[in-house]
């Protein structure tokens, strides 16, 4: 099963994978230069103490983002996704 | 973070990098990825280094072991399609600067980032070198590379290197030496793009006239980026707008690249996109995992560091405890240099004997006293608390915090990373300022500039640990105590960053927050040694340095002021006089607020200038330590109440001389220059004030 979701909405520990990429211009940029592009496997690996920025794996390296700039990244939740 | 000369003075400029005789080799690469490190390994030098990305913002220059090879340390840059300032000047150095070779360092645990600018490096027909760092951490990590498979496909010499363990230096350093290669892998991008990039291409190519890739530029025209396009104006020498065939020419392409769908958002996706496909092509089964990607530890760290209930505590237990160690450990090497600097005094009393009364007074009591007093007393602190905060940087500490502030920042509508700068700012102010350039946003770095000046910098440590002890804490848990109180101070300092954040956003610097990405490196083992001893001498010799450079004239005007008259009065008197009744305001005196004002070269001269005009008063006063201060402040009337205004003061006044030249650079507008000292003075009396009116209702 598969679910459709904005990345700010991913929980720690849920792994998706990068649907589209909507953002103001130089965001959008920046999340390209990052590898987060169509296709890219992220995960959410934590959220800070006010809930929002929160942190994704991506290509190997952990980027914090904020909620409001995630929601323009639409993902892909694969069900089992945990992480042990 | 870094208090030296290279990064707060004239040596910030790039002028400095003058191409000598032999080649000159840039080092570019992503942020974080120890290029800085790689440079120091290759020149023998002490760039800093540190484990955020966003360390190095301005580029240095160093000459290679071999004696000839101008090397450069370029800030990071994710790519060579910029957005803030620091990597803006990486970018230039890259496309504009024309370096014989440019040496792209990759993170070994992340390759397929690394490959995205190597691919946009080798596009503007530079001469490129790879340096895949950090092998040390992929093999850790279970992570292998085909360093051969990926020099075959990527046409280019490709070196695994480890920096800090000088690994892979040897071949590095012959690669370089060979020069690189410029026959490296080109992406291919959508035939409608590849279309459009020949067509003006081909006009072009003869104007450009071989000083750059004329492809590369027809690219970077179709989707025009203005400062990029501004300085290949500036290096090309003419204008790309005032050209008519171009112009027609680029219209022509946009408009053919519109017919296939390619607004500027869509076109700008597909060359990037483009790029990345062509990345991961050349990494694909070159590079093997044989663990889960990621670091457990690091992820249990984080949920420590950055949990919900362990983050604030953390970080105040943190900051406590370095203070802790600060406060204690700096009282012996102090009390060691009050007594060297006694019988040193002794000593020039009798050199002097035979000179005449006023230059003995000058120089001994004068320059003498107030050097003596900035070594004895303010530099031990200083140079403790520099290097413990080097180890919380090097071990990748200070983007968490940033993480764990940035809700906090966002509220205010500034920048998470205005908390990386805030950091930066206890280092040293003039250093946070210049850090401000990796915020992306003009508005959000103004707010960071301005603000950074209202937590307390080395200089300033030393003014308020002397305060604390002398009048605060006492008893059997003083040095606790006093880091306790210490800590409440920087907890203030912090909020009234907030507080001026948030007041500037909502007045005259309105706007909403910008979007920001904040990379949260590994974990690393600090590099003890490295770090103690070299921060120690730096901040030493620095700090020596400028107290010649500062105190040792302010000790001289002062002992000047104290001993010429005027009407019956000296200088200073009249001075002093002048200055009372707005210090007493504040909880202060004359004579204190006079040492705040000569003390505007150095934060730490403002204690020993205060000592100084109260001893030419006539109070009788050895050299001692800050137990024989003590009896002498409270013999000018000092309590606790004057020791806490001090301190508040000392936390919100106007920045020193270096951090006032430097927000002038960095702005380049003397009005916010002049808003920078007058927010925090403004928020600083008001402090005092409210202080005192609230002692005086209470007591
Ligand atoms: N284990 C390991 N650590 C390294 C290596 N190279 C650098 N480091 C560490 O990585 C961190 C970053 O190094 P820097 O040299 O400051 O990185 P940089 O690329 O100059 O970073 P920016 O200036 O922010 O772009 C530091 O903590 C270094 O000690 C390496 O090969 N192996
Ligand atoms: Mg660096």
């Amino acid at each position: 099963m598969e679910r459709q979701i904005k990345m700010c909405s991913l929980r720690p520990g849920e792994r998706a994978e990068v649907v589209s990429v909507e953002a103001e211009a130089r965001m959008q940029r920046r999340f390209l230069d990052l590898g987060l592009a169509e296709g890219t496997e992220i995960e959410c690996v934590g959220r800070s103490p006010a809930g929002d920025p929160s942190a994704y794996l991506i290509r190997g390296a952990v980027i914090a983002i904020r909620a409001s700039d995630a929601a323009g990244v639409a993902v892909r939740v694969r069900e089992g996704g945990k992480w042990a | 973070m870094g208090l030296t000369s290279s990064s707060t003075g004239a040596g910030a400029a790039l002028s400095s990098l003058a191409r000598g005789e032999g080649p000159l080799v840039a080092l570019a690469g992503n942020p974080n990825v120890g290029k800085s490190t790689l440079f120091n390994s290759l020149t023998g030098m002490r760039q800093h280094t540190g484990n955020w990305a966003g360390k190095t913002v301005v580029c240095a220059g160093g000459k290679c072991r071999d004696g000839l090879t101008a090397l450069v340390d370029l800030p990071g840059t994710y790519s060579l399609m910029a957005r803030s300032a620091e990597e803006e000047a990486a970018r230039d150095f890259i496309c504009f600067g024309e370096p014989d070779t440019v040496v792209v360092v990759c993170d070994a645990t992340c390759l397929e980032r690394g490959m995205n600018l190597v691919l946009q490096t080798v596009e503007t027909g530079a001469r490129v070198v790879v340096s895949v760092n950090l092998m040390d951490e992929a093999e850790r990590k279970g992570i292998s590379i085909d360093l051969p498979l990926l020099s075959e496909r990527l046409g280019l010499p490709v070196v695994g290197t480890a920096a800090n363990k000088k690994r892979g230096r040897a071949e590095l350093l012959e690669a370089i030496a060979a020069g690189g290669s410029s026959g490296g892998m080109r992406v291919r991008y959508p035939d409608a793009v590849e279309k459009a990039a020949a067509r003006v291409e081909a006009v072009l190519e003869k104007r450009v006239n071989g000083r750059m890739d004329a492809r590369w530029l027809a690219l970077r025209l179709l989707d025009p980026d203005p400062s990029l396009t501004a300085s290949a104006e500036r290096f090309l020498g003419f204008s790309f707008f005032a050209d008519e065939k171009l112009r027609t020419t680029l219209a022509e392409a946009r408009l053919g690249l519109l017919r296939e769908g390619l607004d500027p958002a869509r076109l700008r996706e597909a060359v990037v996109s483009a790029i990345l496909a062509a990345a991961d092509g050349v990494c694909a089964g070159a590079v093997s995992f044989k663990k889960e990607r990621g670091s457990a530890l690091d992820r249990r760290l984080d949920h420590l560091f950055t949990g919900k209930l362990t983050a604030y505590p953390l970080m105040l237990l943190l900051l406590a405890g370095i203070l802790w160690l600060t406060v204690t450990g700096a009282n012996y090497p102090s009390e060691l240099l009050v007594k060297g600097f006694e019988r040193l005094e002794r000593l020039l009393d009798s050199a002097l004997s035979g000179a005449p009364w006023w230059l003995r007074g000058a120089l001994v009591d004068g320059v003498f006293r107030v050097v003596a007093w900035v070594v004895s007393v303010m530099l031990p602190p200083m140079a403790i608390f520099f290097p413990l905060f080097t180890i919380l940087e090097d071990a990748g500490y200070l983007p968490r915090a940033a993480y764990v502030l940035d809700a906090p920042f966002r509220r205010c509508r500034a920048c998470g990373k205005q908390a990386l700068t805030m950091c930066m700012g206890f280092g040293c102010n003039a250093a946070g300022v210049v850090g401000c350039r990796i915020i992306d946003s003009p508005r959000e770095r103004l707010l960071a500039m301005l603000t950074n000046s209202f937590v307390p910098c080395n200089g300033r440590f030393p003014t308020l640990i002397a305060m604390i002890t002398m009048f605060c804490a006492a008893g059997r848990a003083a040095s606790a105590a006093s880091a306790l109180m210490l800590t409440g101070v920087m907890v203030l300092g912090v909020a009234a960053t907030f507080a001026a954040t948030k007041l500037l956003s909502a007045t005259v610097l309105r706007g909403t927050p910008s979007s920001f990405t904040l990379e949260l490196p590994p974990y690393r083992v600090p590099q003890f040694g490295r770090v103690i001893v070299r921060s120690v001498l730096d901040r030493t010799v620095f700090v020596l340095g400028r107290s010649v450079a500062a105190a040792a004239p302010a000790g001289l005007i002062i002992w000047l002021a104290a001993n010429v008259t005027l009407g019956g009065e000296t200088v200073l008197t009249h001075c002093a006089r002048f200055l009372d009744p707005a210090a007493r305001l504040m909880g202060l005196d004359g004579v204190i607020l006079l040492a705040f004002i000569l003390g505007l070269p150095a934060n730490e001269i403002v204690l020993p200038i205060a000592v100084m005009a109260y001893t030419s008063q006539g109070s009788l006063f050895g050299l001692g330590g800050l137990a024989e201060l003590r009896s002498l402040l409270a013999a000018q009337g000092w309590t606790w109440t004057t020791a806490v205004s001090v301190m508040l003061f000392s936390l919100m006044h106007w920045p020193c001389a270096t951090t006032l030249l430097t927000l002038r650079r960095e702005s380049g507008s003397p009005g916010m220059t002049a808003l920078a000292a007058a927010l925090p003075t403004v928020f600083g009396a008001a402090a005092c004030i409210l202080f005192n009116l609230a002692v005086r209702l209470l007591g």
